[in-house]
């Protein structure tokens, strides 16, 4: 193994990350802080409790993943996309690293970021709700799961875009459209029967729902669903990876 | 010695159906320096890229230290270092950053004294906490240097390491390239400048349309280009070449105003200054005489003609 190629990696990226920090930290917390007010204040204060947790609270789940979800597809998509784009990646792969050891680097990096600015979120969460972690040790678990696996997809945007259009495209018109149709802002069982059947078919709603139970206990799907999923497509994104490096797709020629 | 670099019947066809390496052999022994020449799209770079792991081989065996470098991959690019022929570097790092990554990502422990020597040696120290964007092009290719030197390679590729970098410079690259091998380093440089491999090179390989038309020690080569000619102009003009003058190696030119004398300049005698008294013997009157020697660019110039026809 060559570890020290991951380690390289990581603190090169994590090293950009501390570069531009603040940009990287104050607009997630402006938004979050946004939806707070316009759905926690001026929509929650109508709707009152879902189930038995007060509206604010209820969406915290949901805003973090949201944002974590985005961080992880856009940190390491552009993590990989721009030694693409300046050539640098001619070194990644003349370098005698696996693999393993070159998307670990970018991954691990790019889920780090991601977890930090979770982390901020949920502590901008406590200004504005209360809040009580039924399970905190799920919910770290869920949170740096959720980082690990969209890094993993978002690395495989990076390798796949051609262009700077199509490294915004899938966090704009999948990600997001995802989140909001998978049960960040509401219940599931707030949905009429069929939509129920459909939203099944969306990835987050396990997320989130796994995620949901860590914090007050109540869940649209069973723990261990959730758990298979966000597994699941951690597996997925992998062989996919695998599967490109091995092929040199949009790699090499 | 088994050689450092072994390439067998590599063939190359990118996706779009180019065929820019045909059924290539090449060995390269430990601590020499080949320079490979060849025209532009002549296939330098993708047989560079295809030894380094940036393109896959369509067919064929690279070996590198003994290692195959698709299967064995680790252990061939261990030994090897990369300079590519653009500049990719990312802009907004800093130098030394930038150089000290390249060792991490080799696998190699933290050198600071090694980073340092590297920076130095390449007139770049003062420069290391400078941002890529804020350096001139020539420095840019200097940093593609230093950070192939960060992680002690065993083998170095210098693709087209001296274009755009200024004369004073390109001598003081050279005489990195010398030290270099003169630690053992092998190093394989491709240039279009023929003087270039002509100071530099032990061997000399000439590439075209993806096949290696020569690869000679480079003494030989000049040996064999040591043929000199000196052209003789007469004061008037003659029909055919003089019965006295048979015993040299003379052609009529000019409409017989010239005889064009060939003499090989490595030889002990050139035969100039008898030439002189017989051509006065024989009664002619010498105009002006000047000499020319063909160049390995007349060689290598001719060669690639010879193989485009
Ligand atoms: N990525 C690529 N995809 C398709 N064809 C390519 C690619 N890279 C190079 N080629 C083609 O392969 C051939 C050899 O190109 P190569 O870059 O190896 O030449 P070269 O000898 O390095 O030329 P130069 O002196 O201009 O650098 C050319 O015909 C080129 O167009
Ligand atoms: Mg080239």
């Amino acid at each position: 193994m060559n570890l020290q190629a991951v380690r390289s990696i990581y603190l090169f990226e994590m090293a950009r990350t501390f570069r531009t920090i603040l940009q990287s930290i104050i607009s997630p917390v402006i938004s979050t802080s946004l939806y707070f007010v316009v759905f926690g204040a001026a929509i929650g204060s109508r709707i009152d409790q879902v189930e038995g947790v007060s509206y604010g609270a209820f969406i915290v789940p949901g805003l973090i993943m949201l944002s974590v979800l985005m961080q992880s597809v856009s940190n390491a998509s552009f993590g990989i996309y721009f030694p693409k784009f300046t050539g640098t990646i001619y070194e990644l792969l003349s370098a005698p690293a696996s693999f393993l050891e070159v998307t670990a680097g970018y991954v691990l990096a790019a889920a780090t970021k991601s977890l930090m600015i979770g982390t901020i979120i949920l502590a901008t969460a406590f200004l504005f709700v209360d809040l009580t972690i039924q399970h905190p040790v799920w919910m770290v678990m869920f949170l740096v799961l959720t980082c690990i696996s969209f890094s993993l997809f978002g690395f495989i945007i990076g390798i796949w875009a051609k262009n700077f259009e199509q490294l915004q495209l899938v966090p704009l018109l999948v990600i997001t459209p995802l989140v909001f149709l998978g049960g960040s802002f509401y219940s599931i069982s707030m949905l009429p029967p069929v939509w129920q059947t459909i939203t099944m078919f969306n990835p987050v709603v396990y997320l989130v729902s796994g995620f949901r139970w860590a914090f007050f206990g109540v869940a649209d799907v069973s723990l261990g669903l959730s758990l298979a999923a966000i597994t699941g497509f951690t597996a997925l994104c992998l062989v996919v990876i695998w599967a490109i490096f091995r092929t040199g797709w949009r790699l090499r020629d | 010695m088994a050689p450092i670099v072994s390439v067998k019947d590599l063939t190359k066809t990118y996706t779009g159906g180019v065929s820019a390496l045909k059924s290539v052999s090449l060995d390269i022994e430990e601590g020499e320096i080949l320079a490979l020449l060849g025209p532009n799209g002549a296939g330098k770079t993708t047989l560079i890229s295809t030894i380094c792991g940036m393109t896959m081989p369509s067919s064929g065996r690279i070996t590198v230290g003994g290692h195959d470098t698709v299967r064995d991959y680790r252990k061939a690019r261990d030994l090897i270092g990369l300079v590519p022929q653009e500049i990719w570097l990312e802009p907004f790092e800093k130098v030394h950053a930038t150089v000290a990554f390249s060792r991490g990502l080799f696998g190699k422990r933290r050198d600071d004294a090694h980073i340092e020597r590297v920076l130095r040696q390449l007139s770049l120290w003062d420069k290391r906490d400078a941002k890529v964007i804020e350096l001139s092009g020539g420095m840019k290719r200097r940093v593609l240097i230093a950070k192939a030197l960060s992680h002690e390679p065993r083998v170095l590729f210098l693709d087209e390491p001296t274009a755009g970098v200024d004369v004073e410079l390109r001598k003081e690259m050279w005489e990195t390239v010398r030290e270099l091998k003169s630690r053992g380093v092998t190093i394989i440089l491709t240039t279009h400048y023929i003087e270039e491999a002509e100071a530099m090179a032990d061997r000399i390989g000439v590439i075209a349309h993806g096949q290696i038309l020569l690869v000679e020690d480079k003494t030989a080569l000049m040996q064999r280009l040591g043929a000199k000619r000196m052209e003789i102009e007469l004061q008037e003009r003659v029909t055919e070449i003089p019965q006295g003058l048979a015993a040299y190696d003379l052609a009529l030119g000019d409409e017989g105003r010239r005889l064009v004398y060939t003499y090989d300049t490595q030889a002990e005698r050139t035969g100039i200054g008898r030439l002189m008294n017989d051509l006065q013997s024989a009664g002619l009157a010498v105009r002006d005489v000047h000499t020319t020697q063909s160049s390995l660019e007349d060689i290598f110039v001719d060669m690639v003609k010879e193989d485009a026809a």
